[in-house]
């Protein structure tokens, strides 16, 4: 019983990923009937922005310090955070701390401004163009944003790390009532999987009792008739781009301490959120959260290694295998809408 | 339209005399000079532009013609590369049998996941093959090290059997061949005959010849298919496929079809790769490579006969020569103005060379993806028309109200 629980805790944190960015997929697709193949990018970006942070809140200045010597005898060089003399100690100290959660504060309006940018600037001339097209412009847009960041940050996965409080490990198992270390879970994953919970609650919210949500809703089922009644949709779609590229993104922040963020993370994880948005079914926002959380759990089922002896490798393909299986039986997918892109 | 007209003849003529003469010119500067960097004519970077060229040329069969959008041919390049290898290991370092079992190898594996992917189509059949390139390459990766030994890549040892080959003699691992050593001497792959003309060197590789050849007879294939009736029959699915399902076609044949003949290409050319550099790689098979090979059609020009390999020309002649630009270089190039001035000009080139050609060919791409569809084909096309529109008289294009625009139906 320990052991499912336990797998089912692991797949948790890498299915809230999955969950967020195709939620931000499905959100893309189901209103502006763009593929994103850049989405993945946007998660990168996030990531990188609490990087960002991190090292603009520990920018620091040198002084030497002549009480303690270093192991030449000469003074020893100290690094002072500008942060720290300026705030004081432990004010100072706690911003580069809790660098990653303020770090969700700053990423979500720079996300919204990208993807702004990215619709009105770009994916905005692609609505009439064929989805081939919007495949290709949107997966170029990804090399160069991608490419930009290794530029910038280099081809080594960087570390932003936890906050204090919540780096190592607690024992989940005895709150549950087994014993002692039979599940020990890092806090970092469950701070992770309860924001995005957060996150996906709040965005149905927002859709659901929202008139903002309700319209785009409307728009979603029947955008011609929504514009028909004079409402400017095209705009609120452009805030709903927005939206999805901030949940990527701050999926992506919340992510950094987990896997130190390399310049192709995004790439990595667009394959496997066009895979739960399929299995998901194109278009529906509610099986792209289940489909995420699903397909996050059952790789990590199937890299117990119970499992792996009996079939070996299968951890590497069951997501893949999943996918076809899906594709081919139920081509709308768990959830989708019978008549949306079924073909 | 079906008939190989003069044109066809013209374009067939030019590729072959380009590509059998590309050490010549693709070697444009004397040996010594500052530009002597940007030569190009040497065997290892000809072969790869020949090698993309023909895997393009595959690619296009399926995405030019049909408007399949595979993500997924880098498994094809995979298991040819892969399947030559063990055949270099097994019976031969002759790279023909190696290379036939990479088209039949890879052939088998595209018409399984043709099969299977072909039900779908749209953005559907781009992420199932996505799919499956990925599963391919995780299995090679680290599942099926008995057969792809994993991250190391597989590669031929002395101690391999080569059961027509006998045994190594001199400790030396040999080299792939065309023709047996024991028949006739100097036809090893990379055998190099080295040509100096005043201050100019030409090099002529025998694998660099074998690949020309197989090109041109590559491209000679795909010439007959695109004006072939099979051929019309896949540019039909790409128009429109519910009217020809309507009309009581069964439009899968045809294209799994075209999609296995796009896989044997891909193979091929990973054969060739292999029969260059005997080794075999998991990375091959990564997405990004399937990628790249949509990157080389798209920008040379989709659908088109010879954008393809001016694609796969144009990507791996500037990704070798972008990446040898380097700060000096730039300071170099900017010698001439103030200090502060090449300062700058050198920062503001120096993220897009060098390292930086992924971001220059990504940001090349888009702005292909977004002002010419048509790729290089069609710039030169628009070009060509500029020229020649002052003599041409009105009316003769196509009256735009009795030919309706054609809905794409694949990825709609």
């Amino acid at each position: 019983m320990d052991a499912i629980i336990l797998q089912v805790l692991n797949g948790l944190d890498k299915g809230s990923a999955y969950a967020l960015i195709a939620l931000g997929l499905t959100l893309i697709f189901g209103t502006l009937g763009v593929v994103n193949f850049a989405h993945g990018a946007i998660f990168m970006i996030g990531a990188f922005v609490a990087v960002t942070l991190n090292r603009l809140l520990s920018l620091s200045y040198v002084t030497l310090d002549p009480s303690q010597k270093n192991f030449l005898g000469q003074p020893l060089e100290v690094k002072n955070a500008y942060v720290v003399s300026w705030f004081g100690d432990s004010f100072g100290n706690g911003l580069i701390n809790w660098s990653v959660p303020i770090a969700i504060v700053v990423s979500i309006p720079v996300m919204l401004a990208l993807g702004f940018a990215m619709e009105r600037g770009l994916i905005k001339h692609f609505y009439h163009r064929p989805h081939a097209d919007q495949i290709l412009v949107t997966f170029g847009l990804a090399i160069v944003l991608q490419e930009i960041i290794k530029a910038f940050y280099g081809a080594n996965p960087i570390p932003a790390p936890a906050p204090e409080a919540f780096r190592g490990s607690f024992d989940f198992g005895v709150w549950l009532g087994f014993r002692p270390n039979a599940i020990i879970y890092p806090y970092w994953r469950m701070v992770y999987f309860l924001f995005s919970g957060i996150v996906i609650s709040g965005v149905f919210a927002f859709l659901r009792f929202t008139t903002f949500g309700m319209v785009v809703r409307a728009g979603m089922a029947d955008r011609e008739t929504v514009g028909l009644l004079g409402i400017n949709i095209d705009r609120r779609f452009t805030i709903m781009f927005g939206i999805a590229a901030a949940v990527a993104g701050v999926a992506g922040v919340m992510y950094a301490p987990i896997n130190s963020p390399n310049y192709h993370m995004g790439m990595d994880f667009l394959v496997l959120s066009f895979v739960v948005v399929v299995v998901g079914g194109m278009g529906s926002l509610p099986g792209a959260v289940l489909a995420g959380f699903l397909l996050g759990i059952v790789e990590s089922f199937a890299s117990m290694n119970e499992i792996k002896s009996i079939i070996p490798g299968i951890d590497q393909i069951i997501i893949y295998l999943i996918a076809i299986l899906i594709l081919l039986t139920r081509p709308r997918g768990l959830m989708g809408r019978a008549g949306v892109m079924e073909d | 339209m079906m008939k190989i007209n003069l044109n066809d003849k013209i374009l067939m003529l030019i590729v072959t005399v380009v590509v059998l003469l590309a050490p010549f010119i693709l070697q444009p500067f004397a040996e010594g000079t500052a530009l002597a960097q940007f030569n190009a004519g040497y065997p290892d970077l000809l072969q790869r532009i020949v090698i993309f060229g023909i895997f393009a040329i595959g690619f296009n069969i399926l995405f030019g013609l049909t408007g399949y959008l595979s993500f997924g041919h880098a498994a094809f390049l995979g298991v040819g590369s892969y399947s030559a290898v063990w055949m270099f290991k097994l019976l031969s370092m002759n790279v023909i049998p190696g290379i036939l079992l990479a088209i039949v190898t890879s052939g088998l594996f595209a018409l399984l996941i043709g099969w299977i992917s072909l039900r779908r189509s749209g953005i559907y059949f781009s992420i199932l093959t996505l799919a499956f390139a990925q599963m391919s390459y995780n299995l090679a990766y680290s599942v099926l090290t008995q057969f792809t030994n994993g991250e190391t890549g597989l590669q031929i040892r002395l101690s391999d059997p080569r059961v027509l080959d006998g045994a190594a003699t001199n400790g030396t691992l040999p080299s792939t061949n065309i023709l047996p050593p024991s028949l006739v001497n100097g036809f090893e792959m990379r055998d190099t005959y080295q040509l100096h003309l005043g201050n100019w060197l030409f090099q002529f590789n025998t694998g660099y010849y074998v690949t020309a050849v197989i090109l041109i007879l590559a491209f000679y294939l795909s010439l007959r298919i695109f004006r072939s009736p099979f051929g019309l029959m896949l540019r039909a699915v790409k128009t429109n496929q519910t009217r020809l399902n309507y009309t009581g076609i069964n439009t899968r044949p045809y294209t799994l079809a075209a999609f296995v003949i796009s896989g044997m290409y891909a193979g091929l050319a990973g054969g060739l790769l292999a029969a260059m550099d005997p080794l075999a790689g998991a990375e091959r098979m990564q997405w990004t490579v399937g990628g790249e090979v949509v990157l080389m059609t798209i920008l040379g020009g989709a659908g088109t006969l010879i954008g393809p390999v001016l694609g796969a020309g144009f990507i791996k002649y500037f990704e070798n020569i972008f990446s040898k630009i380097n700060d000096t270089v730039l300071h170099h190039w900017f010698s001439f103005l103030p200090d502060g001035l090449q300062n700058f000009a050198v920062d503001l080139i120096h993220p897009f060379v060098g390292k930086g050609w992924q971001l220059t060919l990504g940001l090349i791409f888009m702005a292909v993806v977004i002002f010419l569809p048509g790729g290089l084909v069609e710039g030169s096309q628009k070009l060509a028309g500029l020229f020649r529109r002052r003599t041409k008289k009105t009316g003769g294009g196509p009256d735009e109200q009795h030919h309706p625009k054609t809905t794409p139906h694949v990825a709609e």
